[in-house]
C-alpha cells in the first residue's frame, strides 16, 4: 500500500441560497484555495474526481459544467461519482494506490436551493415499493429516531443536547450555516424537530491527495490516510436494524479505527439521532472530540457534507490539533452506506 | 450588474420499470388483495419480497402468503403531508411487520393523532378502491384490534393477467437561477446584444459565457460584445422533423463563430437554400418580435471568410 495523505482542504461558506452563482462559480474559489495552498497548478494534478447529483440541479450531466472550473482542456484524467464527494475521494485514493497518479484533486458541490431537497432525495429510494410513497428524508430519519427512543438508546432531550453541542461548536467555524443556540423548534416529522434536522444549503469543498514524499513536500503536516473502507446495507429499511449501523462498524474495523483510540471524530450525521447510532457503532466515548466543526447539523451541502468531514478531520491534523482522527461519511436513507477513514499526523506514533 | 434571474424549472418523467418474477407476483397480489412475501433458506419470510437474500445473496423464488394485519415496529408522525404522499391529512409513517412475516413494510397509517400511535400497535391494510398492481394499491394502514395470527402459507404466485411492469410518475419542481455569467448573457440578449466573457489568462472570449475558462480554470470576468456578424465554421443538414417544431425540413444547423469570439455557438441558418450553405459563409442574426434569442442566422451578402480566419475555431 502507498502512503497517501490529504494535504489541503477548502470549503465555501455554506449558505441557504446562492442564486447569483452557478455551480462552477460556487466551486472555483475552493479549487483555487487548495491549489494555492499546495503551490500546484491544475496541470500538475494526476487525477481529478468529483461528486455531485443531477437531481439537485434538475439537469442531466450537470457535473460537466463544473468541470470548466478545473481547467479540463487540454484533456485531463477525470472521473465523477453521482454521490457525496467522500466517495470521489475513495476513488482517487484507489487511483493513487494503483500507481497511476501521485496527486489527486477531489471536489464536490451541492446546490440544494433550487429544489425541495426533502422531495428530491426520495428519488434515490427503491422505485418499486418505496419511491411511489414519496417518504421524505426527514420522515425516514424520524422512523429511525423513534426506533432508538423505543429501544431506550436516546430521548428527545438527549437529541436536543446533540443539536445544541453541535451548533455551539460551529460558532468557531467561519463556514457554518447554523451556529450558536438554535431553538428545538416544532416537530417536522415527530420525534424530530427543526433543531434535530440539518439546514438546507448550498456549498462546495475540495481536497488534494498526495502520495509519499510528494505529500511531505506539499504540506508541513500531511494527514495520512491510515485506513479507509466503505460498506453498504440492504436497501429495504424493514430488513435493517435501524438502531445500529453494522456497515459503519465493519468499515471502521477494516479501516483500523479500533486498533488505537482516536482523539477526534468527524461524523456525517445530518440528523441528531444518527449521531447516537454512529457513536454506538464506532464505540466513541466522551474522550473523543466529536464534530468540533459542528458537523452536518451546522452545514449540510448535500453531496459535499461527507467530503467536508474528511477535510475537517484532516485540517485538524494539519493544524496540529489532532494526532489521530476518524472521519465518517454517509449516503442514502437512514445511514444506508457508510465510509470510515482513519487519518494520522506524522508524529502520532513516532 | 443585472438583477438575479430566476425561472420555474419542472422535471417530470414516467419512471418505467420492468418486474422480475418475485416483484411481479407481489404487485399483482396487491391488486388481488393478497400479500406475498418470499421465504429464505434460513426460514425467514421477507415482506416486501426481494429477489436475493440480503444476507447470503442467494436467489429467492419461494413465495409465501402473509396476513393483511400486522404490528407497527416503528413510526413517525407527519403533521404536514407533502404533495405526492399517500394521505393528504396528517398521518404516521410506519414500518409494519405483517403477521407471518419477519421483516417490515414501509407505508402510511391513518390515525387521528400521534397519541393514537405507538410501536407494537396492531394495524391492518386499507385497500385502495382502484388497484393496478402497485404499492399504492395499499391505500394506507388503519388501527386494528385483533391479535397476531402469525399466518403464512405457501403460494404459487400464479395470477391471471400478471403485472409485468410499473410506471411511477415523478415530478420535481425547481427554481432555476443561471448564475452571474449566464445572467449577464441573457440580460444582454434581451436587448438584442450578444456578449461573451474574456479569460484573464489566455484572453480567449467565450460565448455564451459559463463563468470559467475550461483551459485555465479561472473565472472569466471581462464582458465583451461579440458579433452580431459571424462565420459558419461547420454545419449539418437536418432531415428529420422534431416533435413540436414547426420548421420545415431539410434545414441547416451550423456552428457560427461570431466576430470577436473564440468559441463557435450553434444556431439554425435561414434565408438561403439548404444546399447552398457552406463553410466560411458570413451570417448575421435575425431577431423576431418578442424573441428572447436570435430565431436564426441569415447570409450577410459579404464574400466568404478565408479558411485561415476560422480554422482554429473548428
Ligand atoms: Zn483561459
Amino acid at each position: 500500500m502507498r502512503d497517501v495523505a490529504i494535504v489541503a482542504f477548502a470549503q465555501t461558506d455554506h449558505l441557504r441560497q446562492t442564486d447569483e452563482l452557478s455551480e462552477v462559480e460556487i466551486l472555483m474559489p475552493v479549487l483555487h484555495q487548495v491549489l494555492d495552498a499546495t503551490g500546484l497548478r491544475a496541470s500538475d494534478i494526476g487525477f481529478t474526481c468529483s461528486g455531485s447529483s443531477d437531481y439537485l440541479a434538475g439537469r442531466a450531466f450537470s457535473f460537466t459544467m463544473a468541470l470548466d472550473g478545473v481547467g479540463a482542456n487540454p484533456p485531463i484524467s477525470e472521473s465523477h461519482v453521482e454521490m457525496d464527494g467522500a466517495w470521489a475521494l475513495y476513488e482517487a485514493w484507489v487511483k493513487i494506490q494503483t500507481g497511476q497518479a501521485d496527486t489527486a484533486l477531489v471536489y464536490s458541490y451541492g446546490k440544494s436551493s433550487p429544489g425541495e431537497v426533502r422531495d428530491v432525495l426520495t428519488r434515490q429510494l427503491d422505485p418499486y415499493y418505496v419511491g411511489p410513497l414519496w417518504p421524505d428524508s426527514v420522515a425516514l430519519a424520524a422512523l429511525q429516531a423513534q426506533a432508538l427512543i423505543d429501544a431506550g438508546d436516546t430521548d428527545e432531550t438527549a437529541l436536543a443536547a446533540i443539536a445544541h453541542r453541535s451548533r455551539v461548536a460551529a460558532a468557531d467555524n467561519p463556514h457554518a450555516q447554523l451556529k450558536g443556540a438554535v431553538p428545538a423548534g416544532d416537530y417536522v416529522v415527530r420525534p424530530l424537530r427543526t433543531g434535530d434536522c440539518p439546514p438546507v444549503g448550498d456549498g462546495a469543498a475540495a481536497v488534494i491527495l498526495a502520495a509519499g514524499d510528494t505529500a511531505r513536500a506539499l504540506c508541513p503536516r500531511p494527514a495520512w490516510i491510515r485506513g479507509i473502507d466503505h460498506r453498504i446495507e440492504a436497501h429495504s429499511l424493514g430488513v435493517r436494524e435501524l438502531t445500529d449501523s453494522p456497515s459503519t462498524r465493519l468499515a471502521a474495523t477494516r479501516a483500523g479505527a479500533f486498533e488505537r483510540p482516536v482523539d477526534t471524530a468527524e461524523l456525517h450525521a445530518p440528523f441528531t439521532s444518527q449521531e447516537v447510532v454512529l457513536r454506538k457503532a464506532l464505540r466513541l466515548d466522551d474522550s473523543v472530540d466529536v464534530n468540533p466543526s459542528g458537523g452536518a447539523l451546522a452545514a449540510n451541502p448535500v453531496m459535499a457534507a461527507g467530503l467536508i468531514r474528511l477535510g475537517e478531520a484532516a485540517a485538524r491534523i494539519h493544524r496540529g490539533e489532532s494526532d489521530r482522527a476518524l472521519a465518517h461519511a454517509t449516503s442514502g436513507p437512514c445511514l444506508q452506506q457508510n465510509m470510515v477513514a482513519v487519518l494520522e499526523g506524522e508524529s502520532a506514533h513516532a | 450588474m443585472p438583477e438575479t434571474l430566476s425561472a420555474p424549472l419542472v422535471v417530470e418523467f414516467p419512471f418505467t420499470r420492468s418486474l422480475g418474477p418475485v416483484q411481479s407476483a407481489f404487485l399483482t397480489g396487491l391488486r388481488e388483495r393478497t400479500v406475498l412475501g418470499v421465504s429464505t433458506a434460513g426460514g425467514k419470510v421477507l415482506v416486501p419480497p426481494v429477489e436475493y437474500d440480503p444476507v447470503t445473496a442467494e436467489e429467492l423464488r419461494e413465495l409465501t402468503e402473509v396476513a393483511a394485519t400486522g404490528t407497527v415496529t416503528t413510526w413517525a408522525w407527519n403533521p404536514a403531508p407533502r404533495p405526492a404522499q399517500p394521505l393528504a391529512t396528517p398521518f404516521a409513517w410506519v414500518l409494519v411487520r405483517l403477521d407471518g412475516a419477519d421483516t417490515a413494510l414501509l407505508h402510511a397509517l391513518d390515525a387521528p393523532g400521534p397519541d393514537a400511535v405507538h410501536s407494537g400497535m396492531r394495524v391492518r391494510i386499507r385497500w385502495a378502491a382502484e388497484r393496478t398492481g402497485a404499492i399504492t394499491d395499499i391505500a394506507c394502514f388503519e388501527p386494528y384490534d385483533g391479535g397476531d395470527t402469525g399466518q403464512s402459507a405457501p403460494h404459487d404466485g400464479e395470477f391471471t393477467d400478471p403485472v409485468t411492469g410499473i410506471v411511477t410518475p415523478a415530478r420535481l419542481d425547481y427554481r432555476y437561477t443561471p448564475g452571474r455569467a449566464q445572467s449577464a448573457y441573457l440580460d444582454a440578449l434581451s436587448r438584442q446584444h450578444i456578449v461573451g466573457e474574456r479569460c484573464p489568462s489566455c484572453h480567449k472570449v467565450y460565448v455564451p459565457p459559463r463563468g470559467a475558462c475550461p483551459t485555465c480554470g479561472v473565472a472569466t470576468t471581462e464582458q465583451v460584445e461579440v458579433g452580431p456578424r459571424g462565420t459558419v465554421t461547420t454545419f449539418c443538414i437536418v432531415n428529420i422533423k422534431a416533435k413540436n417544431l414547426d420548421i420545415e425540413v431539410p434545414y441547416v444547423y451550423a456552428h457560427i463563430a461570431l466576430d470577436g469570439a473564440d468559441l463557435a455557438l450553434h444556431a439554425r441558418i435561414g434565408g438561403i437554400p439548404y444546399d447552398q450553405v457552406r463553410m466560411g459563409l458570413r451570417v448575421e442574426p435575425v431577431w423576431t418580435e418578442g424573441g428572447r434569442h436570435p430565431d436564426h442566422y441569415r447570409p450577410t451578402g459579404e464574400p466568404d471568410a478565408d479558411y485561415d480566419a476560422y480554422k482554429e475555431l473548428l
